[in-house]
């Protein structure tokens, strides 16, 4: 049994970190606007890219001499992984969800006996994945330093995949990030890029023009296909930036109701166990003045 | 009837503009593109230049690089690089050059020195 000096620290002690996880759900909220919004701003960027890009597939007549970005290596063996995950804790299962999906493919990927490596951006990931598969990463980034993202970053993610594709290290790369759908649900997701994935691209567009091409299809196709890759990257940052304040608003909420929860029993057991040892006295000087 | 089009300018953090106009120069790959209205529908990528864009007043951008897609009447120029000239910096400018001049000097490719010599002429240009 607790004595009451316990209850009352306890009780302290739980009422300051009820004040904590508040002011981050505040702080959380306010960035998650901004986020949301830059999510929102660079949506169109990537659909118009696209967009180009479906036009300009369309418009390829010999598959076989395409851009290898778009159309791959033609084999499926080595495998890239791009893990996105945040550089801060304290939100909830974002990062684990993320870490969780992705572990469920290297799984899949070793299983089929495919080479593996990994590139992590955010701290948090990193040390998640280290533990298990460790020996695979072959990079890992972090923008611990940077307030807001900016297309840099991901230029630079973008660059590394590229070059490393160049090198012949990879045949397919996927990117895993956590989907902004909204305040409380973000979906962890993992997305080919190389190849580019063109399938469900072809229902959404169903107008066909005539383009004319200055250069040849080929030559804009690849300039623009590295620039797609960064900005695949880049959007898949702004939806990690915003799903990251998303769950960490949901999380800080929910922690901040169980320690108001907590702060309520603790109360409780303690006028309970005021009101016990005023009893117990009370009886004490009841039955020692019956005795005299 | 009115001979206006609509051009938009996206960057990949946000929209820049989006308006009317009646003529814009881009500086293509392949050289300075005039786009009017009914222009038959084109994909090509830019190299480093000055897009100006012709309505009302005049509006000039530098550029680095960026693609163009110009389908019903409307002009789409995604870039990351695009600047409006009326607040580029001086001082910028000027870094800029520097940082390019010991780029050339360098060993680069032969399209690395084509679009390097446009960007410093448009620098150039502008300061």
């Amino acid at each position: 049994m607790p004595s009451l000096d316990d209850l009352k620290k306890r009780i302290k002690s739980v009422k300051s970190t009820q004040k904590i996880t508040k002011a981050m759900k505040m702080v959380a909220a306010a960035k998650l606007r901004k986020a949301q919004e830059s999510a929102e701003k660079g949506r169109p960027y990537s659909q118009k890219m696209q967009n180009i890009i479906l036009n300009l597939t369309k418009s390829i007549n010999d598959p076989q001499n395409a851009p290898k970005l778009l159309v791959g290596t033609g084999e499926d063996k080595k495998y890239l992984c791009v893990v996105l995950t945040a550089d801060r804790g304290l939100c909830g299962g974002f990062n684990s969800n993320i870490c969780k999906l992705a572990k469920t493919n290297f799984k899949k990927i070793l299983g089929e006996g495919k080479e593996l490596n990994i590139i992590t951006v955010g701290s948090k990931g990193h040390d998640q994945i280290k533990r298990e598969y460790g020996k695979y990463v072959i990079k890992k980034f972090s923008f611990k330093d940077k307030k807001n993202i900016s297309f840099n970053e991901a230029d630079e993610v973008g660059k590394e995949i590229i070059s490393l594709f160049n090198q012949n290290k990879f045949d397919k790369c996927i990117i895993f990030y956590n989907n902004f759908k909204n305040v409380i649900t973000q979906i962890p997701q993992a997305q080919q890029i190389i190849p580019t994935e063109t399938k469900n691209l072809k229902e959404s567009n169903e107008e066909n023009f005539s383009y004319e091409f200055e250069p040849e299809e080929d030559e804009i196709l690849e300039d623009l296909l590295p620039k797609n890759i960064s900005t695949q990257v880049f959007k898949a940052l702004l939806e990690n930036a915003a799903s990251e304040q998303g769950s960490r608003m949901t999380a800080m909420d929910n922690a901040t109701r169980n320690a108001g929860d907590l702060v309520d029993k603790l109360t409780i057991d303690y006028n309970r166990s005021r009101q016990a040892s005023i009893t117990k006295e009370l009886i004490e000087i009841i039955s020692g003045a019956e005795s005299l | 009837m009115s001979d206006k089009f609509t051009v938009e300018i996206i960057s990949p953090d946000q929209t820049i503009l989006k308006q009317e106009t009646n003529e814009v120069i881009i500086p293509s790959f392949e050289g300075q593109m005039g786009i009017l209205k009914n222009h038959i529908s084109l994909i090509t990528f830019l190299r480093p230049g000055i897009i100006t864009i012709k309505a009302e007043g005049e509006k000039r951008f530098y550029i680095e690089e960026g693609t163009v897609e110009f389908s019903n009447n409307n002009l789409l120029i995604l870039t990351a690089t695009a600047r409006d000239l009326v607040n580029f910096d001086k001082s910028k400018i000027n870094e800029m050059l520097q940082k390019l001049e010991t780029h050339l000097n360098n060993e680069i490719s032969d399209k690395d020195r084509y679009v390097a010599s446009y960007k410093l002429e448009t620098l150039k240009e502008i300061s």
